[in-house]
C-alpha cells in the first residue's frame, strides 16, 4: 500500500496500517544508523525548516539529525530570534518560509492545533513536533517503536503512563498509538493531573500506583513540571514524589522484564529515582536513538518517499 | 407625516396575542388601529402576502465596537447588520475603547447612534474601567442615557463589590447584566472542560464556573431585591438554578444565544476559531437544557452576543484568537431552524423571545404592534432559503460559523419608527 499523507499532524488521524508503515520504514532507517556511513541521499536537494516556536533541545536536534542523515539541508529557527517576537503572525512567518522555497516545515508550537492550522495555510508538508498539550506524534512513534523492539507485538501488553497526563502531548499521542496497536493502557497520577475525561479515549484511569503497576509490561514516566508545583494541581514536588515517584520498591511491582521509559528531560529524584533511570530496565537512551530513525521515516514519507523503496534489504 | 399600510401578511404580535392574516396600519411613526380616508389616499402600501409581519426584533446584547475598535464594527455598520437581520432595537455592550464608564462616552455613542437606522441603546459599566475594583458612576451614566449596567466580557469577581453594585444600581432602577464566569476557575481556558477539550489538548472552562456565579447572583438578587440579568447562559446546571430561582420569585432573568442552541463543543474538532466564544459551546445535554429553558420561560429571551472581530484577529492559532462571533444577520433563521423546525416551538413563541420578552427585561419601548407603540416592524418570509455570505453582508466583520450556509427564513423588510430602513437586501 503506498503512503499518501503529505503532513504528519496527529496520531489520532492515522490508521493502524499507517502506523505500521512508519514503523517499518523507521526500522530500515534504524539499521542504517548502525552502519559506518550513516548518510543516505533520500532527501538530497530538499530544504527542511525546523520552526520551533517553543523551546526544545532534544526534539529539535533529533529532527536536525534525521534531516541531515537524509541529506536534506536544514534551517532551524528559534522563537527568540524570529520575527514572531515582532508581532508577525504564524501564517505570515510560515508563508515567508514557504516563499523562501522550503520544502517542508517541522513545527513545534505552544498552541494546540497550530500544525493543523498551518497545513491548511501552506502548500508544503507540515510535520508536528509537538503542539501544546495536544499531540507529539513522532515521540509516540519512537516510543512504540522502542516498545516493539523490546517486547514484540504490543497486543494485550499492559502499558502504564504515569505523571502529568493533563498537560501532556506525549501522553495523548501515546494513548492513540497504543490503543490502535492493541495495547492495554492505564494512566496514573494525582486526580488533578489525570482527570476521568481521559476514559473517553479508551484508557483506564487510576490513582492507585500499586494496583496500576501490577503486571505492567511498560512504565512510561512523564516529566513533572516544576511550575505546576504549588498551583491548584498538586501541593509540592516532595508530595508528588512520595505518592507517585518511581523508586526501587515501586519498580519491583512491575512484571519481570518490564521496561521503563521517559521522553525526557528527566527530573532525577522527582518522578524517577536515579537508580531506576540508570538501570538496565530503562530504555530512555534507546528511545532517543530510535527517535532519529522514526523522524527520518516521517520526513522521508511526508516528502513523498515510499516505504517499499527503503524496505528492500540494504546491501 | 406619511402613512403606511402593510397588507395581507400573517401578523404576529405576541404582546396582544395576535396571530392572523390581516393588515397593519402606521401613521406618523406609530401603529394605529386604522387610517383616516385622507391618510389612506396618500399611504404607501406594502404587500406582505406570504410574509410574517411581527414587531421589529430586539437584541439586548450586541457589541458595536465604537468608540475605539471601529476596524471590527461601527455603530452604523452594526445597525445596518441589525436592520438586515430584522432587528430594530439593540443594546450595546460597554467594552469599547474607552469603556463606557463615564457620561461623555455615553454622549458620544448617543450622538453617533442618533443617525443609525435602528434604535441603539448604550449600557454603562458596573465598575470603573471594567476592572472590577470600584463602582462606576451609575447615576451619571443613567443621566447620560444608559439603559443598564454591565461589565460584559468580564464578570465582577468580588462578591462584596457585586453586592454593593446591585444595591446601588437599584436606586436608579437600573438592571445589572452579568457575564457569569468565576475567573479563578477559567484562567487561560478556551473551551468547555470535558472530553473534547481533553482530546484536543485545550484548556477547559468548566460549566461549574458559570453555575457558581449564577448561584451567587441569584443569592444577591434575593438578598437585595435588585434585578440581575444573566447573560448568555451556556450550562444545564445554570438553567436548573434559574428555574428554581424563578419558582422562588427571585428578580432574575436570563438570555440564551443562537449559537448555544445551535452548536456544541463537538464543533471544535478542527480548532475552527469561528466556534470560539465565551462562554464556550458546551455539550448536547447543555444545549438541550437551554432549549428547554427557553420553552418553559426559565430563560427569558434570545440575545445574539453579536461580537465582531477582524479577519486577521480570528485567523490564527486557536489559543490566541479572540472570543465571539457575529450573529445579527443570522439569528432569526437560526432560531426558526432550531426552535420552530427542530424543537417544535410555536412561531409566535420564538418571536416573543426575540421581541417583547427581550424588551421587557430592560423596559425598552419596543416589542409590540399595539396601537400607539413605535412602529418598528420586521417582515420576513419564513420559507425562503437563501445563501448567507459574509462578504456582501452588512456587518463589517465576517466571523460567522454560518458563513456560506443555506439558511431558511429571510428578512425582507425592516421598518423603524414607520420608515422602511431595509428592503430586499438593501439599506434604504
Amino acid at each position: 500500500m503506498p503512503w499518501h499523507r503529505k503532513h504528519l499532524l496527529t496520531i489520532e488521524e492515522l490508521k493502524r496500517s499507517e502506523i505500521e508503515q512508519i514503523l517499518a520504514t523507521a526500522g530500515a532507517f534504524r539499521r542504517i544508523l548502525d552502519r559506518k556511513v550513516k548518510k543516505v541521499p533520500a532527501l538530497r536537494g530538499k530544504t527542511i525548516v525546523n520552526l520551533f516556536l517553543e523551546p526544545s533541545t532534544r526534539t529539535r536536534i533529533s529532527f536536525e539529525m534525521a534531516a541531515k542523515l537524509l541529506s536534506a539541508d536544514v534551517i532551524s529557527f528559534d522563537a527568540a530570534a524570529s520575527s514572531t517576537t515582532k508581532g508577525e503572525t504564524l501564517r505570515d512567518t510560515a508563508q515567508n518560509i514557504q516563499a523562501l522555497h522550503a520544502d517542508m516545515i517541522v513545527l513545534r508550537h505552544a498552541a494546540s492545533g497550530s500544525p493543523l492550522y498551518l497545513s491548511k495555510v501552506l502548500g508544503i508538508p507540515v510535520v508536528n513536533a509537538g503542539d501544546g498539550a495536544h499531540e507529539h506524534p513522532t515521540q509516540a512513534l519512537l516510543d512504540v517503536f522502542t516498545m516493539r523492539e523490546k517486547l514484540g507485538d504490543l497486543k494485550g501488553r499492559k502499558v502504564v503512563i504515569l505523571g502529568d497526563i493533563l498537560f501532556s502531548r506525549v501522553a495523548r499521542s501515546n494513548i492513540h498509538a497504543l490503543t490502535k496497536l492493541g495495547a492495554d493502557v492505564t494512566i496514573v497520577g494525582p486526580s488533578t493531573l489525570v482527570p476521568h475525561w481521559f476514559e473517553s479515549m479508551g484508557v483506564r484511569v487510576s490513582h492507585n500506583l500499586r494496583e496500576a503497576l501490577a503486571d505492567a509490561d511498560v512504565v512510561m514516566l512523564l516529566r513533572i513540571q516544576h511550575e505546576r508545583q504549588g498551583s491548584s494541581h498538586f501541593p509540592s514536588l516532595g508530595e508528588y514524589t512520595s505518592m507517585f515517584g518511581l523508586n526501587y520498591t515501586r519498580a519491583s511491582w512491575v512484571k519481570p522484564g518490564a521496561i521503563i521509559m521517559h521522553p525526557g528531560p528527566i527530573n532525577r529524584g522527582v518522578e524517577i529515582d536515579s537508580d531506576i533511570a540508570d538501570s538496565d530496565r530503562s530504555v530512555i537512551l534507546q528511545q532517543v536513538t530510535n527517535g532519529i530513525a522514526v523522524r527520518m521515516a516521517v520526513l522521508y514519507l511526508c516528502a513523498g518517499g515510499q516505504p517499499e523503496h527503503v524496505l528492500t534489504p540494504v546491501e | 407625516m406619511s402613512s403606511l399600510i402593510i397588507k395581507n401578511g400573517r401578523v404576529i404580535d405576541p404582546a396582544s396575542q395576535r396571530d392572523k392574516t390581516g393588515d397593519l396600519f402606521i401613521a406618523d411613526g406609530k401603529f394605529v388601529k386604522s387610517l383616516t380616508a385622507a391618510q389612506k389616499k396618500t399611504a404607501k402600501v406594502i404587500d406582505a402576502k406570504g410574509l410574517v409581519v411581527c414587531p421589529g426584533l430586539v437584541d439586548i446584547h450586541v457589541h458595536f465596537r465604537e468608540p475605539g475598535q471601529t476596524h471590527k464594527e461601527t455603530i452604523l455598520t452594526g445597525s445596518q447588520a441589525a436592520a438586515a437581520g430584522g432587528f430594530t432595537t439593540v443594546v450595546c455592550m460597554p467594552n469599547t475603547s474607552p469603556v463606557v464608564d463615564n457620561a461623555s462616552t455615553v454622549a458620544l455613542i448617543k450622538s453617533v447612534a442618533a443617525n443609525a437606522p435602528v434604535h441603539v441603546y448604550p449600557t454603562g459599566c458596573i465598575t470603573v474601567g471594567m476592572k472590577g475594583q470600584a463602582l462606576a458612576p451609575h447615576g451619571s451614566l443613567q443621566k447620560a442615557g444608559v439603559v443598564a449596567l454591565t461589565d460584559d466580557g468580564l464578570c465582577v469577581q468580588s462578591n462584596e463589590l457585586m453586592h454593593r453594585a446591585v444595591e446601588y444600581a437599584k436606586m436608579f432602577g437600573l438592571s445589572i447584566l452579568d457575564h457569569c464566569q468565576d475567573e479563578s476557575m477559567t484562567e487561560k481556558a478556551v473551551m468547555n472542560e470535558g472530553v473534547v477539550s481533553t482530546r484536543l489538548g485545550l484548556k477547559g472552562w468548566p460549566h461549574a464556573a458559570e453555575d457558581i456565579i449564577v448561584a451567587r447572583n441569584i443569592i444577591l438578587s434575593r438578598y437585595t431585591g435588585a434585578h440581575i440579568h444573566m447573560q448568555h447562559i451556556s450550562s444545564a446546571h445554570s438553567v436548573e438554578l434559574m428555574r428554581q430561582a424563578k419558582k422562588d420569585g427571585v428578580n432574575v432573568t436570563a438570555e440564551a444565544t443562537p449559537h448555544h442552541i445551535a452548536f456544541t463543543e463537538e464543533a471544535l474538532g478542527t480548532y475552527d476559531t469561528h466556534f470560539k466564544m465565551n462562554p464556550p459551546l458546551r455539550t448536547e445535554k447543555d444545549r438541550k437544557a437551554i432549549i428547554a429553558g427557553l420553552r418553559d420561560g426559565t430563560l427569558d429571551c434570545i440575545g445574539t452576543d453579536h461580537a465582531p472581530h477582524a479577519p486577521e484577529e480570528k485567523d490564527r492559532e486557536f489559543d490566541y484568537a479572540p472570543n465571539g462571533i457575529i450573529g445579527l444577520e443570522t439569528a432569526l433563521p437560526v432560531c426558526l431552524d432550531i426552535l420552530v423546525k427542530k424543537s417544535k416551538f410555536q412561531l409566535s413563541h420564538v418571536i416573543d423571545l426575540m421581541t417583547r420578552k427581550a424588551a421587557d427585561i430592560l423596559k425598552l419601548p419596543a416589542g409590540t404592534l399595539a396601537p400607539g407603540a413605535v412602529a418598528d416592524v420586521c417582515l420576513f418570509d419564513p420559507a425562503e432559503t437563501w445563501l448567507y455570505n459574509t462578504y456582501g453582508a452588512f456587518s463589517k466583520s465576517i466571523n460567522s460559523p454560518w458563513d456560506k450556509q443555506n439558511l431558511t427564513g429571510r428578512v425582507k423588510t425592516t421598518i423603524v419608527s414607520g420608515k422602511v430602513v431595509y428592503n430586499n437586501g438593501k439599506m434604504v
